[in-house]
Formats: C-alpha cells, sequence, structure tokens
C-alpha cells in the first residue's frame, strides 16, 4: 500500500515536472570564438546537449558583440565570459537586461604582464616589477628609443597598461596589439633569436604549451584599485598594482533559456571546468591538430566522470 | 611637344582673371595654414584644437536616436523578418552543399560530385582550361581537408551574391529613369563602401541576427555599388538606334526594359555581377567577425592560434575560389548563346548537359561505394600545415631576410613614418581644414572645396581629431606608396598588350587575397609598427593604381600617340607629354579607388594594432557603445568623401577639356 502510494505520489509529482521539464525542439544556437578552447568546450557542452536529445547549432560571433546576441535571444548562453576582457561588455549587457549570470567555472583567470623563459637570462631580476623596469633598456625597439617597450593586448580588453606604467614611473612605451594573433606573432618572432619581450598574456590559454614563461609580478592587487586612488604603492593614482591573479570564468545564459530548454539549462548552471581541463581542451587543437568536434568527442570519453553529474542531476 | 597642354592652356600671358582669383584663393589658404603652423609655439589651445567644451555630444545623440529606431520605431521587427527570409534561403543552400539539418533535408553532397559538375560547366563556358580550374580548385579544398568550410562560406555566398545582383540591378534601373534618385544615391553607396567594418559590426548583429544573416546583409550592402553603377553605365550606354527599334515595333515598357534595354546592356550588367562576386569574396575574412561561417572564421582562428601554415592554406583556397568564380563568370560574359542547324536533335543540342547529368550520377554511385570520393576526413587530407610552419619560420629567420627586413623596417619606421605622423599631429587643425581645402579648391573649384570646409570641420567637431589624422597619415602614405612602386610598374606593363593582361590578371587575383594570410609573418617582420600597417593596407591600395593606370595608357587614342611619333617625340616624352596627361582622368579614378580601399581597410590596421580612429573603434565593442562607434565610423566616411568628391571633380573636369567625356 505504501509502495502504491509512493507511486502515485510520484507520478503525481513527476507528471507535470516532466511536462514542463521537456526541453524544445529548437535548435540551441552556441556562439564559439576565434581562440580554441572556447571553441572545443561549446563543442563538448553542445555534444552533451545532443545527448540529451537536444539539437544544437553553432555560430561564429565576435566575442565582445556576443553578449547583445544573447541578451536578444538570438543565441542561448555564452561559456566563457573573462573577466578581465569581457566584463564591461557583459555588465553592460545585464544592466540592460534579458541575459543573466549563470555561474562560474572552478577556473580562475589571470592576465597580466608575462614574458617568455629566455627572456630572464637578459633580464635576471625578474618577475619583480622593480627589477623589469631596472633592465626596460633591454626590451627597446627602434621605435621607442631607450624606452622598454611593452606589447598590450587589444583596446577591446581594456587592460590599462598605460595607466599603470605611469602610476608606477615605469621606463617603458606601451603599445597596443591589435588581436591575440599579433601578440603571438610578436612572441613568435622574438622566440628564435630568444630576444627579450615583455607582453600581455593570460591563462590558461594554448601559449603556457608552446612558450614557457612567467607572469611579472606587480604590487598585488587590492580592492579598489582600479577606484580608489590610495590603494596600492602609489596615493595619488589608480591601476597601480597588477591585475588580481583570480579573475572570474563565468557562464552567462539568456533569459529565456530556462524557459524554452529546461534541462539544458540545468546542466549549464552545474557545468564547471578547471583549468588543468580548458588547457587540455585547447592542447587537443592546438598542439594536436584534432578538428574542434573531434577534440569535443574525444575529450568527452575521457572525461565521462566528470560531465556525468552533471546530466544526471538534470536528467528529468 | 605639347599637342595636349597647348590646346587647353590657350590662354593669354598671365592668366585670365578666374585663374588669378583662383592663385589668390590657392594662395591664401595655403599661406593661413603655413602661418597657423610656424606661430604654433605661440598659439593659445583653442586654436590648436578643438576645445573639449566645444564638442558637441553626437555620440550620446546618436545612442537616443539607435534606442529609438531600435524599440519605438520598431524597425527591427521588419528587419527581422528580411534576416529570417535570408536565413531560409542560406539555411536551404547549407542543407544541399553540405547537409546542415534544414528543409530540403537532402544527404549531404559528395565532393566528389560538385567537382565533377563544375568541371563539365567550366568546359560549357569555357573549354578545357576552365574545366581543369574549376576542378582543381574543388580537389585541392577537398585534399586540404577543407571541404566543409568551403561550403558554409558558399552557403552564404550563393544567397549573397544573387540578392546583391538583382537589389542592385534594380536600384541601377530606378536610378537611370530618375537622376534625382540617381544624386540623392550616390553618395550613400559611398559611406557603404567606406563605412569602416567595425560599425556594421554592432547594428548588423542587433538588427539582422548574428550569424549567417549579418554576415549575408554585410556582404550585399558592400558589394552591391559596383552593380548599380554598371546597370546605370550599361542602360545609359544604349544606341538610340536600338530603341527606336523597339519603339516601332510596339514594346510596351516593360517589354522595352526586358527585351531592349537589358539585352543590349548585358555586358555591362554581367560585369557588375562578376564584381558583385569578387567584392563578395573580398570579404570572406572581414565578415567573420559578425557570423559568417566557414573560411574565413576559420582563418581568424587559425591566426589566433598561431598556425602560419594552415592559414596560409586556407588563404589559398579563398584565392582559388575567387579566381574560379571569376573566370566562369567572365567567361559567361563573352559567351554568345549558340546557334544549331535547324532540326538538330534535342540530345545533340544539350549534349554538355547531359553529360553534366550524367557525371552527378556517376560520382553519387561512385561515392556510395568508395567513401573517400564522398568525405576527407582532417586525418587523411594532406594538409602540411605544420611543415610550412616550419618552411615559413625558417625563411623569416635566414639572416639576409632579417637583415633587409630589418633595415627597411628601420628606415621607413625612423626616417619616413613616425616623422611625418609626428609632423601631421604637430599641425594645427585648423591649418589642416584650410590645406586640404586649397587642395579641393584646386582639383575641383569652389564646391568641393565647401564640401571639404563642411566635412573636416564636422570631423574636428567628433572630437577625434589626433586619431582621424594617423588614419588619414596612413592611408596617405599608403596611396602614395602604391603611386611610387605601382604606376612604374604599370606604365611599363602597358606597352604590350599580353603584359598589360597579365598585369591586370595578378591585379584581379590580388583583389581577393586576404592580406591577413601575409599579417602574421609581417608583423614577425616588421613588428606592429606603422610600416606593418602601411604594407597590409598597401595590396589593397596597389591594385586599382596598377589596373586604372593600365587602362588609361591603353585607352589613349592611337592618332595621338601616332601624331607623337610622327614629330619625332622620344618615348619619354611621347609618355610625359601625351600619354600620362590623357590618361590621368582615368589614373585619378584608381587613386580614389585605392584611397576609399584605404579608408575601408582601417579594420585591418586595428587588427595588427595603431593608435588610430580603427582602435578607438575596436573599443567601443567592449560595452556596446553604439553612438561613439558611429561618430568614429563617420569621422572616416567624411574624410574619404571630401577626397571623392575632389578627385572625382577634377576628373570630370579633365575628360571635358580633353573631350573624353
Amino acid at each position: 500500500m505504501k509502495k502504491l502510494t509512493t507511486m502515485v505520489l510520484t507520478a503525481a509529482l513527476a507528471t507535470p515536472f516532466a511536462a514542463i521539464a521537456e526541453d524544445s525542439s529548437d535548435p540551441i544556437t552556441i556562439p564559439i570564438h576565434n581562440w580554441s578552447s572556447q571553441i572545443v568546450m561549446s563543442n563538448v557542452v553542445g555534444q552533451m546537449f545532443e545527448e540529451m536529445g537536444n539539437n544544437v547549432e553553432f555560430v561564429t560571433t565576435d566575442s565582445q558583440a556576443v553578449y547583445e546576441s544573447v541578451r536578444l535571444g538570438d543565441v542561448a548562453l555564452e561559456l566563457e565570459v573573462w573577466e578581465g576582457a569581457f566584463g564591461a561588455s557583459f555588465r553592460e549587457a545585464l544592466s540592460k537586461g534579458g541575459l543573466h549570470d549563470a555561474g562560474d567555472h572552478d577556473a580562475v583567470t589571470r592576465e597580466d604582464w608575462w614574458y617568455p623563459a629566455w627572456t630572464k637570462e637578459s633580464c635576471p631580476g625578474l618577475p619583480s616589477w622593480e627589477a623589469l623596469n631596472a633592465c626596460a633598456e633591454v626590451f627597446a625597439t627602434a621605435e621607442t628609443g631607450s624606452n622598454g617597450m611593452y606589447l598590450d593586448g587589444p583596446v577591446d580588453w581594456l587592460k590599462h597598461g598605460q595607466e599603470r606604467v605611469a602610476a608606477l614611473d615605469m621606463n617603458f612605451t606601451v603599445v597596443n596589439a591589435g588581436s591575440a594573433a599579433a601578440l603571438w606573432a610578436h612572441i613568435g618572432a622574438a622566440e628564435a633569436e630568444k630576444k627579450p619581450i615583455v607582453v600581455f598574456n593570460w591563462t590558461p590559454n594554448f601559449a603556457e604549451a608552446v612558450w614557457p614563461g612567467e607572469f611579472v609580478e606587480f604590487p598585488a592587487w587590492e580592492d579598489g584599485c582600479d577606484t580608489d586612488p590610495t590603494k596600492g604603492p602609489n596615493k595619488e593614482a589608480l591601476f597601480d598594482c597588477g591585475n588580481p591573479s583570480t579573475g572570474y570564468l563565468k557562464k552567462a545564459a539568456w533569459d529565456g533559456m530556462e524557459d524554452k530548454w529546461p534541462a539544458a539549462y540545468c546542466v549549464l548552471t552545474k557545468l564547471s571546468f578547471t583549468n588543468p581541463q580548458i588547457a587540455e581542451m585547447a592542447k587537443l587543437v592546438d598542439t594536436d591538430e584534432l578538428e574542434p568536434e573531434e577534440a569535443a568527442e574525444e575529450w568527452l570519453a575521457a572525461n565521462r566522470a566528470v560531465v556525468e553529474p552533471w546530466m544526471s542531476a538534470c536528467a528529468s | 611637344m605639347t599637342i595636349v597642354s597647348d590646346a587647353n592652356l590657350a590662354v593669354p600671358e598671365g592668366g585670365t582673371p578666374a585663374m588669378a582669383v583662383r592663385r589668390k584663393v590657392l594662395i591664401g589658404l595655403f599661406g593661413f595654414a603655413a602661418l597657423l603652423t610656424v606661430l604654433r609655439p605661440w598659439l593659445p589651445e583653442a586654436l590648436i584644437r578643438l576645445p573639449e567644451a566645444m564638442l558637441l555630444p553626437w555620440s550620446d545623440w546618436l545612442d537616443v536616436g539607435f534606442a529609438w529606431v531600435q524599440n519605438d520605431l520598431g524597425l527591427i521587427h521588419v528587419t527581422r523578418e528580411i534576416a529570417s527570409w535570408l536565413g531560409f534561403l542560406i539555411d536551404a543552400a547549407a542543407n544541399v552543399l553540405y547537409g546542415k539539418s534544414r528543409w530540403p533535408n537532402f544527404e549531404a553532397m559528395p565532393w566528389s560530385v560538385v567537382a565533377g559538375c563544375l568541371a563539365v560547366l567550366g568546359y560549357w563556358l569555357g573549354g578545357w582550361k576552365l574545366a581543369l580550374l574549376a576542378g582543381g580548385t574543388m580537389v585541392w579544398t577537398a585534399l586540404m581537408g577543407q571541404w566543409k568550410w568551403a561550403m558554409e562560406t558558399m552557403s552564404v555566398i550563393v544567397v549573397a551574391a544573387p540578392v546583391g545582383f538583382a537589389v542592385g540591378l534594380l536600384i541601377g534601373i530606378l536610378a537611370w529613369r530618375s537622376a534625382r534618385f540617381e544624386k540623392a544615391m550616390r553618395p550613400v553607396l559611398l559611406v557603404l563602401q567606406t563605412l569602416p567594418f567595425y560599425s556594421y559590426l554592432l547594428p548588423a548583429v542587433i538588427f539582422f541576427k548574428v550569424g549567417p544573416t549579418a554576415a549575408s546583409v554585410a556582404t550585399i550592402a558592400y558589394s552591391m555599388p559596383p552593380m548599380i553603377l554598371m546597370t546605370i553605365v550599361g542602360l545609359k550606354k544604349v544606341p538610340p538606334e536600338v530603341v527606336e527599334a523597339g519603339k516601332m515595333a510596339g514594346c510596351s515598357r516593360w517589354q522595352m526594359l526586358r527585351s531592349v534595354y537589358i539585352p543590349s546592356a548585358r555586358t555591362e550588367i554581367l560585369v557588375g555581377l562578376n564584381q558583385v562576386i569578387m567584392l563578395a569574396l573580398a570579404m570572406v575574412v572581414l565578415t567573420a567577425f559578425i557570423g559568417m561561417p566557414g573560411l574565413g572564421a576559420k582563418l581568424l582562428a587559425m591566426m589566433n592560434s598561431f598556425k602560419l601554415g594552415r592559414s596560409f592554406e586556407i588563404g589559398v583556397t579563398i584565392v582559388l575560389l575567387a579566381v574560379t568564380l571569376d573566370r566562369l563568370s567572365k567567361a559567361w560574359v563573352v559567351k554568345q548563346p549558340e546557334h544549331f542547324e535547324k532540326g538538330t536533335p534535342w540530345w545533340q543540342r544539350h549534349i554538355l548537359l547531359l553529360i553534366g547529368v550524367a557525371t552527378f550520377v556517376v560520382f553519387m554511385v561512385l561515392a556510395q561505394v568508395i567513401p573517400i570520393l564522398n568525405e576527407i576526413g582532417r586525418r587523411q587530407s594532406l594538409s602540411m600545415g605544420s611543415e610550412i610552419d616550419v618552411a615559413i619560420k625558417g625563411f623569416l629567420n635566414l639572416s639576409w631576410v632579417k637583415e633587409t627586413t630589418g633595415f627597411i623596417r628601420w628606415f621607413f619606421n625612423l626616417w619616413i613614418l613616425i616623422p611625418t605622423e609626428r609632423a601631421l599631429l604637430y599641425v594645427p587643425t585648423a591649418a589642416v581644414i584650410a590645406v586640404v581645402t586649397g587642395f579641393c579648391y584646386a582639383l575641383g573649384g569652389r564646391r568641393p572645396a565647401l564640401i571639404g570646409v563642411l566635412f573636416f570641420s564636422i570631423v574636428a567637431g567628433f572630437g577625434w581629431w589626433d586619431r582621424a589624422m594617423i588614419t588619414l597619415h596612413s592611408t596617405l602614405t599608403a596611396v602614395i606608396l602604391a603611386m611610387v612602386f605601382g604606376m612604374p610598374l604599370a606604365v611599363w606593363a602597358a606597352r604590350r598588350e599580353t603584359w598589360s593582361a597579365r598585369m591586370i590578371f595578378v591585379c584581379d587575383t590580388a583583389q581577393t587575397f586576404p592580406s591577413f594570410i601575409y599579417l602574421l609573418p609581417a608583423i614577425m617582420l616588421f613588428g606592429i609598427t606603422p610600416f606593418t600597417v602601411i604594407l597590409s593596407i598597401l595590396i589593397y591600395t596597389m591594385v586599382p593604381v596598377i589596373r586604372y593606370t593600365i587602362e588609361g595608357l591603353r585607352g589613349v587614342p592611337p592618332e595621338l600617340t601616332e601624331a607623337a611619333d610622327m614629330s619625332g617625340a622620344t618615348r619619354w616624352q611621347k609618355l610625359w607629354n601625351v600619354q600620362l596627361p590623357l590618361a590621368m582622368p582615368t589614373i585619378a579614378v584608381g587613386l580614389n579607388q585605392a584611397l576609399i580601399f584605404a579608408f575601408f581597410m582601417v579594420i585591418i590596421a586595428a587588427f595588427i594594432g595603431t593608435r588610430d580612429l580603427g582602435q578607438e573603434m575596436q573599443r567601443t565593442l567592449a560595452g556596446t557603445q553604439l553612438g561613439k562607434n558611429f561618430t568614429l565610423g563617420f569621422s572616416v566616411v567624411f574624410m574619404a568623401l571630401t577626397f571623392d568628391i575632389a578627385i572625382n571633380a577634377w576628373a570630370e573636369k579633365r575628360r571635358r577639356i580633353l573631350g573624353l567625356a
């Protein structure tokens, strides 16, 4: 009797739930950008959705303009929201409405001044920033004169290299690369002759595997370093600290996603990747030369145990 | 030995009164500019640059305007409706080409079928050579493991190019019927062609949905203008006798258009179609920023993970596809309808169609049996990405390569580019405006001069003057360098018919060559410096300079060159005094084209890294600052328009004087 009650109860509870939890058959559109870890991660998640019976489609987009598309529901989600590079676009879209924060990955991001390992030979005091400044001349180019050259990230990543050089009174000229590709070309050009360089870089990405190196240690980040001049060593300037070494890596979702694809949405909020996992995804494409789809299959096969709990937790 | 100059300079000693006025105005303007520049250290700040307080809040106004258009006017519903239609067509094409799961739900077509059918089409249009080119390109694409990407790209092009063609034809006809419409339309076309791509990005994504639809709209907008212009040219050229004949036959207006005008203008219209296809392919990489799938997107992804070899292979595929489509469409332009003896059986008249169908069936069947004819996977492909990587890096590392490029980098950056850029930034705003006005006045007269003052003042009023000057500096340098290197080359090539043809073929190919391919090696050699930026734009400025110079020189009437020969002119005198002056109006059009391309390409400069308008536009993408983005975009547009109007006015005037119009 008790058993029957339970069964009836479960059925009564489950039926309406199951009806709601049915995902729409419309394809879930996942945006992909032009760096490997994001493409592979999107494919991994896409294949998980497909296993759950959803239709999935991918669309190539710009990584800043994508937040406007998520907001309008043209794409359903975004899997890599970097605090440093895309925080501004994300917050702007958040304030306009239509998209929301779908939780953090375990992975933390770090974006800061970086040098490849060979640089240390010409400037042994590294990674301290004072030592870097002392050997600024080593980093000089024909165009910068006696100042060292620091190659900063693209301006739309809002990196404030210029402000930091001013705040810490460094002997460096800041040049902005226009794209990640330009950054890599710069490192690649220095590689053959082991020319000392200092550039903007971040982790996790594929470059760590290709060119071992370290981040420059600036005065540690304090909350408010970007808004309150009294924070950091220079009491009169903003941006006189290094970037936070544990920035977030978020997921974002379109507001309508939860109603349209509840099960997929549930998985999205549950899933979370770590730094080594993301590095592995990038490596499959960048070093092992797999296609992103194959890389995703391979990664999923090797990491069933990681994704299984997320999917079973959301199975209706 | 000045046949031409004598003819148009037949004026009294000291010039006409009009010329005296002209001289005074020019001296006044240039003198004013020189004075301001010399006195700069003593000038108040407000005279050097427009003070912040005087700038109008254009960005805020535009933001309000956009919000209104998007939300209150409801334009977004209209554009989204259009987008869904385009999306439907693109999806259908994508299904046929690579089996995307959409209507009409076919299986993916085996690559060998497409290759075979295109080869037959190539044979029908232009014989064995074209068959080999068309089939070979497809085989290369499949062998390199790029088949699916190429088909993704083509799925957008096969929709965008016909739509661009049809809409362009329609607008062209309307413009031909109404002079007022034509006048109103020209600046709009120019805006479409000069507004940098970073300005298309956000509106296209908002109004037309991110992905292939937005990409196709941007492609259509950019590739349509030449179609419109060619249609107008073609229709205006229809001989009156033909029109008379049509009228006598009692044609209605629609019949006149359909059976008289359009067939007579066939050649121009098809040249327009060819241009549409070429420009659409030229945009494959840039549109990848707003969702164009396929080759362009892959090229960017490869570059961002520093794979020189594979990005090079993709670049080759893009160029091959472009050359194939160019040749096929050009062969179609010259192909005349075939006529058969009466009584030729049906199968004989349609023999190639039958062969095409047979090829289709045979390869369809073969592909079922031999999987490699159906699909070539990444692992089976012959891509040699990493080998090319090593080769390129090795080459860049040769000591003589490094020394030469190191010298070039040092010389151009430190002795030419950086000093001239600093100089331009030193000059007070008002002085620059005066010089530009003087330039426009000298070229085109009063109206272009007034437009110059107005447009450059607007640019100053937008508040991005320094950045605008850096953009202006790189575009002007790229055009000047293109002249220095391109014109002698073109003059040399123009001496022989065969050399000219070969040179123009190289130009056609280079036009579709995405400079993204050599961007990474260029950065590795020349660093992130002004010279690399110029180098990346140079290919786009060289092409029109060379092409129009050749066309201008070849177009000089033979009577005149013969006359020069008879009066005993040396080759040099003939060139200087006869050919170049007569070709100048055409060359000017080429220079104008070069300038417009250069302005448009600021996006590539931004990809490398500069401090110009493009960089600031890139910044606006973070945080979706539409208003600011458009003030920056229109700073580019207004500068481009100024030069366009002045140069065209000059070319027009010269043509009239030389009796070429």
